[in-house]
């Protein structure tokens, strides 16, 4: 395999890179979140910001990205790059790694960025901390990554002290994308690595985009209304289903829910789902298990409906209502109803970002 | 990358390494609401779910096709009771590295010492992980293993056909389905709860019974260079563990007349501005 990587010496390594994910013409969410604290750990330790950005025809796609607040892009523009496939975009980031020896390379937590990172590590030899929601530096200008342990009740602080680079990935949405400025300047540098065809060793074969069901997705909206075991079935989405479009907000489920075949897992809310921070996440007939609270507890408001006053959940809950879902929901319904035909309240989702 | 392994020999019957790992009953794990820590005393332990999911499908392709399935794992001896499992559903064999050296190992020295393993047990064809576990859920041992084997890898899958020696695989990405093919040999790891995990069976828990199924190697058997593996040689370290502060919440819980709860409820979300008034 590839070469042993304890690395001759640390103070070699400069700069922090951010792998830019392509996808259908733009750069994916969660690589430009990554950008604004990539910006902020580059000017901790006084080096330049360079974006990664291995495609094909992707030069405007640089170029925009720079406004993002990086200080240069190294672009890999080939034929083999059209699609993401681990082999080739693996072989690229390690190449690069090797010729420019940077300090700390960040990736976005997506499918890809998973499958790049994992492949990578292992390849060069070097840590790799993934899910990270926090970074600082340590006094001897370690990356400190910080990622949820078990389930997310308690932060670990993750060091690669000997190895280079110190490579860490986050999901999205846990930081902000930062504000774009068109008359930022910066260097666009296209960069040549060798890939042969053999690197295409796995092929697409067809690709059917899921259909949005007319409803938000429950990581971008403003609102989220959860269901869990405790609605005892599939038919209680509906009512939910309900809630969610009074509030302006988007359905959702724990795994629980899930794993019983109630709704599709694209829905699922905790570890092994997705993370989301809403201006409120409705709970209902969810216990909280650890895992779940790991994908919404940083929610800016937590609102509990449970059957049973002792799930845990209410632990973290800003309002909540201990009553049978079957009477709470529907009558939670009702009311929202008699008053926006009162005139009343504008959806939740309607707020303006809160402070 | 080296070379790759050399294309499957179609005479010989599929070879199926699917990789557990054994973990805590993630549904068990509640937060004491008392200590404000996890509640871990007592808690049983399971296959780790994604790796149950992936067995299902060595299985499922053992059913149609005939394979030889070897379920792997890295751990204490403790695992024995996960690797008893696959079997009494119907693995072949499982084989346990276990070593004190491996102790702390990283996900770099563990996708190092599960891919030397996997050499060292006689070939393969098709290599099956769990999309990532439920523990520590970093997601890189699979993709890791199949960068130290140089072979080609696809994950997050939900289905997975045998088609002209090689695989056909359905990937959930974020925006959609995509369908891959990739030679054999080569790796998949597979979502969570993409099916349902068969439960042990008579027979196979009589297999278990009669003994000889699961094994165990240590380092030294393997081959595996002991400067590469445990905590000394783990790339990352976990430096400190915080307890999370999480935001203080003002807790207003409504009880009673649901009609008179939800209207209590409605207004304080109207007064915190939850809903515009």
């Amino acid at each position: 395999m590839t070469s042993a990587h304890v690395l001759e010496d640390r103070s070699h390594f400069r700069g922090v890179w951010v792998f830019l994910e392509p996808r259908k013409g733009g750069l994916r969410d969660v690589s430009v979140q990554l950008i604004g604290e990539a910006r902020r750990i580059a000017d901790r330790r006084g080096a330049p910001l360079t974006g990664i950005l291995p495609g094909h025809r992707v030069g405007d796609m640089a170029r925009h990205a720079i406004g993002y607040g990086l200080d240069r892009v190294l672009v890999v523009d080939h034929p083999y790059l059209e699609i993401y496939r681990s082999r080739p975009f693996t072989s690229v980031m390690a190449q690069l790694i090797r010729r420019h020896k940077p300090e700390i390379v960040f990736f976005g937590a997506s499918k890809n960025g998973r499958d790049l990172g994992g492949r990578l590590h292992a390849v060069l030899e070097t840590g790799l901390a993934a899910d990270c929601v926090k970074f600082d530096l340590d006094a001897d200008g370690n990356l400190d990554m910080i990622r949820p342990s078990f389930g997310g009740k308690s932060l670990a602080h993750i060091l690669c002290k000997k190895h280079r680079p110190q490579m860490a990935s986050v999901r999205r949405n846990v930081f902000v994308a930062p504000r774009h400025d068109p008359t930022r300047t910066g260097e666009i540098v296209p960069e040549n690595v060798e890939l042969s065809e053999a690197d295409l060793d796995v092929n697409l074969i067809e690709f059917k985009e899921f259909t949005r069901e007319g409803g938000l997705k429950p990581d971008e909206a403003r609102v989220v209304v959860a269901g869990g075991f405790g609605l005892g079935g599939p038919e209680a989405f509906g009512m939910l289903q309900e809630l969610a479009d009074l509030l302006g907000g988007a359905l959702a489920a724990s795994r629980k829910a899930v794993d019983s075949g109630w709704v599709p897992k694209t829905l699922q809310v905790g570890q092994t789902g997705m993370t989301v921070r809403p201006e409120a996440y409705v709970a209902v007939g969810i216990s909280g298990a650890v895992q779940h609270l790991a994908g919404m507890q940083e929610s800016r408001r937590i609102v509990v409906l449970n059957a049973d006053p002792k799930a845990p959940l209410f632990e973290i809950a800003d309002y909540g209502i201990v009553g049978d879902l079957f009477e709470v929901v529907p009558e939670m319904i009702r009311q929202l109803k008699a008053s926006r035909v009162a005139g009343g309240a504008r959806p939740l989702g309607a707020l303006a970002a809160a402070p | 990358m080296s070379s790759a392994p050399p294309v499957r020999q179609s005479t010989k019957p599929l070879r199926i390494v699917a990789c557990i790992k054994q973990v805590p009953k993630a549904e068990e794990l509640q937060v004491d609401p008392k200590t404000q820590t996890l509640k871990r005393v007592g808690v049983p332990s399971e296959i780790n779910p994604p790796d149950a999911n992936a067995l299902e499908i060595a299985l499922s392709l053992k059913d149609r096709h005939g394979a030889e399935v070897t379920v792997l794992s890295m751990g204490p001896t403790s695992f024995d009771e996960a690797l008893e499992r696959a079997v009494a559903m119907g693995a072949d064999r499982a084989v346990l590295l276990t070593d004190r050296i491996l102790g702390g190992s990283d996900t770099v020295p563990t996708a190092y010492a599960l891919s030397e393993t996997i050499t060292h047990l006689g070939g393969y064809d098709l290599i099956l992980c769990g999309e990532e576990t439920t523990d520590a859920s970093t997601g890189h041992v699979g993709p890791g293993i199949a960068g130290h084997l140089g072979i080609p890898q696809i994950t997050y899958v939900s289905e997975l056909l045998l088609e002209d020696g090689g695989v056909r695989a359905r990937r959930t990405a974020e925006d959609g389905t995509e369908w891959w093919r990739a030679r054999m040999p080569c790796l998949a790891t597979v979502n969570f709860g993409c099916n349902s995990p068969r439960d042990p069976s008579l027979t196979g828990k009589i297999r278990v019974k009669r003994g000889g199924l699961v094994t165990h190697r240590s380092c030294a058997d393997v081959g595996i260079d002991p400067t590469k593996v445990g905590l000394l040689n783990s790339p990352t370290i976990v430096a400190k563990v915080d307890t999370v502060r999480l935001p203080s919440r003002t807790g207003k819980v409504f009880r009673g007349d649901p009609k008179e709860a939800v209207r209590q409820l409605l207004e304080a979300l109207r007064a915190d501005r939850v809903i515009l008034p």
